[in-house]
């Protein structure tokens, strides 16, 4: 098992704010094209998520009937801490906070942990919009996790490690340009564990937002927050496994990873928004029928050119 | 003479415990992933008694799923990195799939109506106490060998080939039997046939499901 050097801890808290900041600054960016949209003043409308934000913080609380508090705020209070693990996870600069050389395979479990979380976000809310939302996530969980597992296979493969760092480095051609099929399941499975675009059916409007119904005042920021946050930090983990690392001219590794980061999230949002809301009962068998068996054609064109050491 | 290890100091019975949680082979985390063994191991015990105690099936799934958490971070302190992650993965996804079937054979509607989650109690505790007595006993009566030498360099890969190096053949003949037996069961059990999908000629298109797939099948 190959293992990259340390950041020191110190960049934790670097990570921390960047990944805020990054979040803040796609939620506004997307605020402003709405108001533009709706004819409004675009600046005002990039101020609405802190608005917001104030708003949700000095809301009094509204609890449903025989709601479980417990499990319900463990699960709105997890997606920002499980976003914050994922950034952890990235390298800058071939070095990387968390040094055990297996960042792809952490990635993998605190992706899978957020079908708990979904789950519990619907579930402990009592109400059943709430539970059907919770029900639809795990539907549409079903479809694009494997897909995105043998997405993360495929850069694993052709580098032969699981170490993102190491991973990042190894691309003289990006592994986009030829693994076209894996980056679209990861952007796929990043869509989904955000509920975002095509993916959004577990918080979709028909649903009166699903598992985001009843959540009122601090939880409904930290969910909001955790969301924003879960898109930036799968956009950035996109960079040492399809972009090339933190690599570039000119500029420093770390302005690189944000410059490519920042890309990735406007490629999921802008396509995200315009496509329509994939049905979660249709989305299994196009998930595993169609995706799936792409993914894993991809995984064995990487695998075969990783033996015959054409990579 | 030996300087005296802290962990020595527990009795003789935790010091082959404290050594398996790394403590003592100078790798200067000893201390540190020692405490996290015995945190993580206190956790999983106490989550698993949960599932018992509490009075919902979201609550006991998810006390389940912490208890194997916490097992996953009790295997990452004996340097097992991968079986450690892979252990967190799978038992949380596991219990997010596994919840839905509770509730859904329990018909419980969600956090409404308390319910025990035991029955059968005294010969379940009286069968477990048993258990626990056994697998006990053997840890402690076995002459556990003496280690001969230091740990390898990677104990994933050790254990890998310890467990898989000479019936590599078996287990990669044994995964495909093993996934006909599972698509056979699915098959066996399952009531309707390709004839009720597609007719008596197999020409229907598209086929009579009682809910239609995604890609039109």
């Amino acid at each position: 098992m190959s293992e990259s050097e340390t950041l020191s801890p110190a960049w934790t808290l670097g990570v921390a704010a960047a990944l805020l900041l990054l979040a803040v600054a796609t939620a506004g960016t997307r605020a402003a094209a709405v108001a533009r949209r709706d004819g409004r003043r675009t600046l005002a409308g990039a101020a609405d998520p802190l608005r917001e934000a104030a708003r949700l913080l000095r809301q009094r609380p509204r609890r449903t009937v025989a709601a479980d508090l417990p499990l319900w705020r463990i699960a709105s209070s997890a997606l920002l801490p499980v976003a914050l693990c994922m950034a952890a996870l990235v390298p800058i600069g071939g070095r990387t906070l968390v040094p055990d050389g297996l960042g792809v395979v952490w990635f993998n479990a605190l992706d899978v942990s957020l079908w708990a979380f979904f789950w519990l976000l619907g579930w402990g809310a009592n109400a059943s919009f709430g539970l059907a939302g919770a029900y639809r996530f795990l539907a549409l969980g079903l479809a694009y996790e494997l897909p995105l597992m043998f997405a993360l296979v495929a850069p694993a493969v052709a580098a032969g490690s699981l170490d993102p760092a190491t991973i990042g480095g190894a691309q003289g051609l990006w592994y986009v340009v030829w693994m076209p099929v894996a980056f679209l399941g990861y952007c796929v499975g990043v869509l989904g564990f955000t509920l975002w675009g095509p993916l959004r059916a577990p918080a979709g409007d028909d649903i009166a937002t699903g598992v985001l119904a009843e959540l009122s005042g601090v939880d409904r920021l930290l969910v909001a927050a955790g969301r924003y946050a879960l898109l930036v930090a799968g956009g950035a983990f996109a960079v040492p496994l399809f972009l090339g690392g933190t690599d570039g001219p000119w500029l420093p590794g770390v302005a690189w990873l944000v410059v490519k980061a920042a890309a990735v999230v406007a490629l999921l949002v802008l396509v995200g928004e315009r496509l329509s809301v994939l049905r979660p009962d249709k989305a299994l068998e196009a998930g595993w029928v169609v995706l799936l068996p792409l993914v894993v054609l991809q995984d064995l064109v990487v695998a075969v050119a990783a033996v015959t050491g054409s990579s | 003479m030996q300087h005296a290890d802290p962990w020595t100091t527990l009795g003789p019975t935790l010091a082959p415990l404290a050594q398996m949680a790394g403590a003592g082979d100078g790798t200067g985390l000893g201390v540190l992933a020692a405490v996290v063994f015995w945190v993580a191991a206190v956790v999983s015990v106490l989550a698993g008694a949960a599932v018992f105690h509490v009075d919902s099936m979201a609550r006991a799934t998810y006390a389940l799923a912490l208890s194997f958490v916490a097992v996953g971070l009790a295997v990452l302190t004996l340097q097992q990195g991968y079986v450690g992650v892979v252990i967190v993965l799978m038992m949380v996804m596991e219990m997010a799939v596994m919840a839905v079937y509770m509730v859904m054979f329990m018909g419980m509607n969600p956090a409404l109506m308390p319910m025990s989650m035991v029955h059968g109690k005294w010969a379940a505790l009286g069968a477990a106490g048993a258990t626990f007595v056994l697998l006990a006993a053997g840890a402690l009566l076995v002459p556990w060998p003496e280690r001969r030498s230091g740990p390898p360099p990677d104990l994933t890969r050790a254990l890998g080939e310890a467990l898989m190096g000479s019936h590599m053949l078996v287990m990669v003949a044994v995964s495909p039997v093993m996934v006909a037996t599972i698509v056979g069961g699915v098959l066996l059990s399952s009531h309707r046939t390709r004839y009720d999908r597609l007719g008596d000629d197999l020409d229907r298109r598209p086929a009579d499901d009682p809910q239609p797939g995604g890609v039109g099948r």
